[in-house]
């Protein structure tokens, strides 16, 4: 004869774990983090190798020299470059009870990366059983980014741009954690291929309701074919925001960094 | 994740945990009207999933740390990526607890990463409880009482 069980939900009395609080107090506490900062965006692709952090860094620095404060959260945790591409000092991170502090370019964008905290050439390890590690591993860079946003102590921002690795799974990991949607940035290359890519992308953020502020269409003189960028924001009814050379000159970027 | 004494159709309440230093974890659960306990026993992967989540089985009763999961949690990190130093004689009522030779030695194995942090939450945690002196036992037990897996 089966026992008759109440369910989880039916159990009401105060439980000590109070696991969703302490869930619910760690998205608190990055919405309290954020609650300076004027814009979240998302620089997003679902092709990799199309210079996202290449137009994430150039555009917080276009942001900064027109007296913007601007943060970059580098979260390509498994490569990220946004230190070197903002020339980044060498310095340690200054910890104290509010948080750790941001490492400030010279042009005053401040920016938080992986790049900062690991060994020169290591990659990104965790501690953990190592059998089965895809169970846990995506849900140890998901609370990376959770405390990218909410221990870095960002201040007072007029944009916070969040350099995304290639695919969707990060940008769902922001969007899980964030008080508020992100806008969202899109950058692909000319070719057919990083245009179906990139679409899925763009729909995957539409579908989670994120505002889409248009393409950045990069290396368009770099041998590649195609109108990528402008098919993407005539589909999508969005502008196409540039079409970045090879060797943009700051104008390209100052144009695009007044739109974000 | 809730535990029911289904005899009595009462909630079990969460007693104690213990952290054998194996990845596994141990969690007790009493029921409060017949006083049965039941464990809870993790092995190392689903001890690893609650640790990934940044939630303690049991609660916690200190503030969290910046970064409190990458810096427990990342095996390649810089041994000088932080500078650390303020606040590590711990926050509390207490006096400013000593540590003895043997826990200075054990605290000395705990990686540069995530010493500083490390050596705050057991300051913390003596000064909260009155501890004078730091010591490996009151080590082990801090880990216990507030679910530092691999501290």
């Amino acid at each position: 004869m089966a026992l008759n069980i109440r369910t989880y939900h039916d159990l009401t009395e105060p439980d000590r774990s109070g696991l969703p609080g302490q869930i619910a107090a760690q998205r608190r506490r990055v919405a309290a983090r954020l609650e300076g900062v004027g814009r979240v965006v998302a620089v997003m692709s679902g092709k990799g190798g199309v210079g996202k952090s290449f137009v994430t860094a150039a555009l917080a620095r276009a942001l900064a020299r027109g007296g913007r404060a601007a943060g970059v959260l580098d979260a390509d945790f498994n490569g990220p470059t946004i230190p070197s591409l903002l020339h980044l000092p060498v310095a340690r991170c200054a910890l104290h009870e509010n948080g750790v502090e941001p490492v400030t370019s010279p042009e005053g964008v401040r920016c938080f990366s992986m790049a900062l905290l690991l060994q020169d050439g290591q990659p990104l390890g965790f501690r953990g059983p190592e059998a089965e590690s895809h169970v846990w591993r995506g849900t140890l860079e998901a609370a990376t980014l959770r405390e990218f946003l909410a221990d870095v102590a960002w201040g007072a921002l007029d944009r916070l741009l969040v350099d995304l690795p290639p695919g969707i799974q990060r940008f769902q990991e922001l969007v899980d954690v964030l008080p508020a949607r992100p806008a969202v940035l899109t950058v692909t290359i000319p070719t057919a291929e990083s245009r179906d890519a990139v679409r899925r992308a763009m729909q995957f953020a539409r579908e989670q309701g994120a505002e889409l502020l248009g393409v950045v269409e990069n290396m368009v003189d770099g041998g590649f074919t195609g109108r990528a960028g402008e098919e993407l924001a005539g589909e999508f009814g969005v502008p196409l925001l540039a079409r970045v050379p090879w060797h943009p000159g700051a104008d390209v970027w100052e144009g695009v960094a007044d739109r974000l | 994740m809730k535990f029911l004494c289904v005899e009595c159709d009462r909630q079990m309440l969460f007693e104690e945990r213990q952290l054998p230093g194996d990845g596994t974890l141990a969690a007790a659960f009493r029921c409060p009207q017949c006083g049965r306990a039941v464990g809870l026993l993790t092995n190392p992967m689903e001890t690893q999933l609650v640790a990934s989540l940044g939630v303690k089985i049991g609660g916690t009763t200190i503030d969290p740390q910046p970064l409190e999961t990458v810096r427990g949690m990342v095996t390649t990190g810089r041994e000088d990526a932080f500078e650390d130093g303020n606040g590590e004689t711990g926050k509390g009522k207490g006096p400013i607890p000593a540590w003895s030779p043997e826990a200075h030695e054990r605290l000395a194995r705990v990686p540069n990463f995530v010493r500083g942090m490390v050596k705050k939450i057991y300051a913390d945690y003596a000064r909260e409880r009155g501890i004078a002196e730091i010591t490996p036992m009151v080590m082990d037990r801090a880990r216990s009482d507030l679910g530092l897996e691999g501290m």
